[in-house]
């Protein structure tokens, strides 16, 4: 495979599905005999058939890493066995299940990890994933399913793909084979439809991860320019389009809070970064009254933050400065910053209206900047 | 906000949602196999489909097949029933009589884009295929992206050349299933090279390749946004998530409608989400300002923004409607230096705004 044989870093490619049976294992499987008849060295470093027929008799004439077994807490756990394909050094390993969170006493927390590991090896790596897991889309997935993922994938080990692969299949034969018990066992799949499998979950989460391959797409399309009308007004009728003029360079600032509503703003401002090609900063200002003493409440949930923003490469950075408004605008402007993300304040009660002053302090002082007041994503109220 | 809308059941939205739950209820008829070109195994998929339903007790029949199978196909297609293409001409086109005749639950048409001979019952194959499904019987299909009539252009801009064959997009809207066949583009150049690596002169074949593997995957979204709508609809849900980004650019008079406009688009555009420019016609309103905004709405749609005028005294009552009913993610809206801050700092309009907009995030943009 041309892509597949980089002598120095290993290749990740990733399939991406909706939901659990859509055949993104199978796939995988399916490209790995593919390589493995061309004369590719590929194993399986990892494997979850869930015991689905199918799968299993695919990856049947594939070389099978065994898994390493961890005990943690008196019970025994099976995990991929990271330093036992690093001594096989293959050129190609299998590992299913991208997101899983490896038991204690593994070399990594995540195997997204061992995965990076691998691919610094020179290892290539084929991998499968659904799009619920993807960091960036967290609150939305839960508005939509009710369900807040916890093992994620942030968007820049994503983008250390080099190709990502849609694996669909209409959420009609999805439920079909759920309650041909293809899927899950009969209690499992119970389960199943009370949340991701309910009919408008799947079918918003299959657009989401259409549309998000679509990107991953663009993202890797070489410097192809906009459509025409992309970037300005036309106007009249001109018939020839210019050239498209070089995009101002973005760059946004997230403010955090201690505030639980701050992860959300993180992930949003991450996503609208990512999608127009824009630098992204995070900025938590200390009041000096907040260095003399601070709750160890606050002061686990600033730290949160702080790192959940810096794992999802923002650039981010703390202040000291009792004026709020102007220590974050005086930052913005020294980093020639366009647009503040701030989160809304809440309506309810004597916080919510110094929060509504801090926003009208920052509107009215950002000059030619633009601020974004980002909605808490809430929970449907029907379905 | 959102309880006011849930409590105005507007007659327009009850019918859309009779027809929602009406495209719902209507069983299984088409369901089409769509890739971004040949040889991504869209026959493959459909014809592998046939054959598990064929498993499952279906009466399934072939109606037409394309030249040039791989043999992995041959070896599906020899355990079915094919019912052969009829002479016409120098041509050939799929006899429909004959699978009237042969009356089977579900039929495989290969090539829904191909052109029957002149002489034919229907000029084209995808107009046999409807009417195959209008006499009730299920028709899987396969579809390449770069035959679909209003994507021409974009195809052209592409690849240099329009299809000679095309089907309208509205053939998709009306499958109640159509399926991604996606792959990724070097293995597609590896394969028509029979197995060996892709030549390093194919890298505009592979860029070619990976615009319409986009298109490709970009317009199944859409298609599947209506089912979700449809779906939504029919259940009398309004969610407070959109799927993709839904930019409304609320203009007043003397905000910097331009810049917010531009941005609009350019978002949008970076989402492959949906533009809306509106301004709303209240009492206070005065002449001249109604034709300026006016003026500005239509510049907005000549750049394929949605637009409309809203009527009604109070202007964020009727934006906010107006967004909920569009599953609006993102409003933008301008904001006057010239003020002092505190004049508007509680109860003014950008603070009634955001409070307003529960869900949508707000964009304020200076003037």
């Amino acid at each position: 495979m041309p892509g597949l044989d980089s002598p120095k870093h290993g290749q990740l490619k990733v399939y991406l599905g909706y939901a659990a049976g859509v055949g993104k294992t199978y796939q995988m499987l399916a490209d790995a005999h593919e390589l493995h008849r061309k004369g590719f060295d590929v194993v399986i470093g990892y494997l979850e058939p869930h015991g689905r027929k199918d799968t299993i008799a695919m990856a049947q004439g594939l070389e099978l890493v065994p898994r390493k077994r961890i005990e943690y807490r008196g019970t025994a756990f099976e995990e991929m066995n990271l330093e036992g394909i690093l001594e096989r050094k293959p050129q190609g390993a299998v590992v299913d299940e991208f997101p899983h969170s490896n038991v204690p006493g593994c070399s990594h927390a995540k195997r997204w990890e061992d995965v990076l590991t691998l691919l610094d090896a020179g290892i290539d790596v084929l991998t499968t994933m659904n799009i619920q897991h993807l960091e960036s889309l967290n609150d939305q997935v839960w508005q939509m399913t009710g369900v807040r993922v916890r093992e994620t994938i942030p968007d820049w080990v994503m983008k250390q793909a080099s190709e990502v692969v849609m694996v669909d299949l209409t959420p009609r034969a999805l439920l079909n084979r759920l309650e041909r018990g293809v899927v899950y066992p009969p209690e499992k799949a119970q389960r199943a439809l009370q949340n991701f499998f309910k009919e408008s979950s799947l079918v918003a989460l299959r657009e989401l991860a259409l549309r998000q391959t679509a990107h991953e797409i663009e993202i890797r399309q070489v410097a192809l320019p906009d459509p025409p009308v992309a970037d300005h007004l036309t106007k009249e009728e001109e018939p020839v389009t210019p050239p498209a003029p070089p995009t101002p360079t973005d760059r946004i600032l997230v403010h955090l809070t201690e505030n639980p509503s701050t992860a959300m703003l993180i992930r949003r401002g991450r996503r609208v970064a990512d999608y127009i090609g824009a630098e992204c900063f995070a900025v938590f200002i200390l009041r000096e009254s907040d260095l003399a003493e601070l709750s160890p409440v606050r002061r686990e949930a600033i730290e949160r933050h702080l790192n959940f923003a810096r794992n999802l490469h923002l650039d981010t950075h703390v202040l000291e400065g009792d004026d709020i408004a102007r220590t974050l605008i005086t930052f913005a402007r020294l980093h020639r910053v366009t647009q503040i993300f701030i989160a809304r304040p809440r309506y309810s009660h004597w916080h919510g209206f110094v929060a509504r002053n801090l926003v009208h302090r920052i509107v009215a002082e950002a000059g030619d900047m633009q601020v974004t007041v980002v909605a808490e994503r809430q929970r449907q109220h029907s379905a | 906000m959102a309880k006011t809308t849930m409590n105005r059941p507007d007659p327009d939205q009850l019918l859309e949602q009779l027809d929602a739950q009406e495209r719902l209820l209507s069983h299984e008829r088409l369901k089409v196999f769509l890739g971004y070109a040949s040889g991504v195994g869209k026959s493959f998929r459909m014809l592998d489909e046939g054959r598990r339903r064929k498993l499952r007790g279906q009466d399934v029949v072939i109606g037409a097949l394309q030249p040039g199978m791989s043999p992995e196909v041959e070896k599906i297609i020899q355990t079915m029933a094919v019912i052969p293409l009829k002479k016409i001409g120098a041509g050939e086109a799929m006899d429909v009589d004959a699978i009237f005749e042969r009356r089977p639950q579900v039929c495989l048409v290969d090539g829904a884009a191909h052109d029957n001979p002149p002489g034919s019952r229907n000029p084209r194959r995808w107009q046999d295929i409807l009417e195959l499904v209008r006499n009730g019987i299920v028709v899987l299909t396969s579809v390449n992206i770069q035959h679909i009539a209003e994507h021409q252009e974009e195809v052209k801009r592409i690849t240099g050349k329009r299809a000679e064959e095309t089907v309208p997009e509205s053939f998709l809207h009306d499958a109640n299933e159509i399926v991604i066949v996606d792959v990724p583009p070097e293995l597609l150049l590896e394969r028509a090279a029979g197995g060996g690596s892709a030549d390093p002169a194919q890298t505009e074949t592979q860029r070619q390749l990976s615009a319409l593997r986009e298109l490709a995957l970009l317009l199944t979204a859409e298609a599947v946004d209506r089912q979700l709508e449809d779906y939504l609809h029919a259940h009398g849900i309004e969610p407070l998530w959109g799927t993709q980004e839904r930019i409304l650019v609320f203009l007043t008079p003397g905000c910097n409608s331009e810049a917010m406009v531009a941005s609009g688009l350019r978002n949008a555009n970076r989402f492959h989400g949906e533009l809306f420019v509106v301004y709303v016609r209240h009492r206070s309103l005065s002449r001249p300002d109604d034709a300026r905004l006016q003026q500005l709405l239509g510049h907005a749609q000549k750049i394929g923004a949605e637009t409309e005028v809203l009527d009604g005294d109070d202007p964020i009552e009727e934006l906010i409607v107006f967004a909920r009913r569009h599953r609006i993610t993102q409003i933008f809206t301008g904001h006057r230096r010239h003020r002092h801050w505190w004049n508007d700092i509680v109860g003014g309009p950008i603070d009634r705004l955001i409070r307003a907009a529960e869900g949508i995030d707000v964009r304020v943009f200076p003037h």
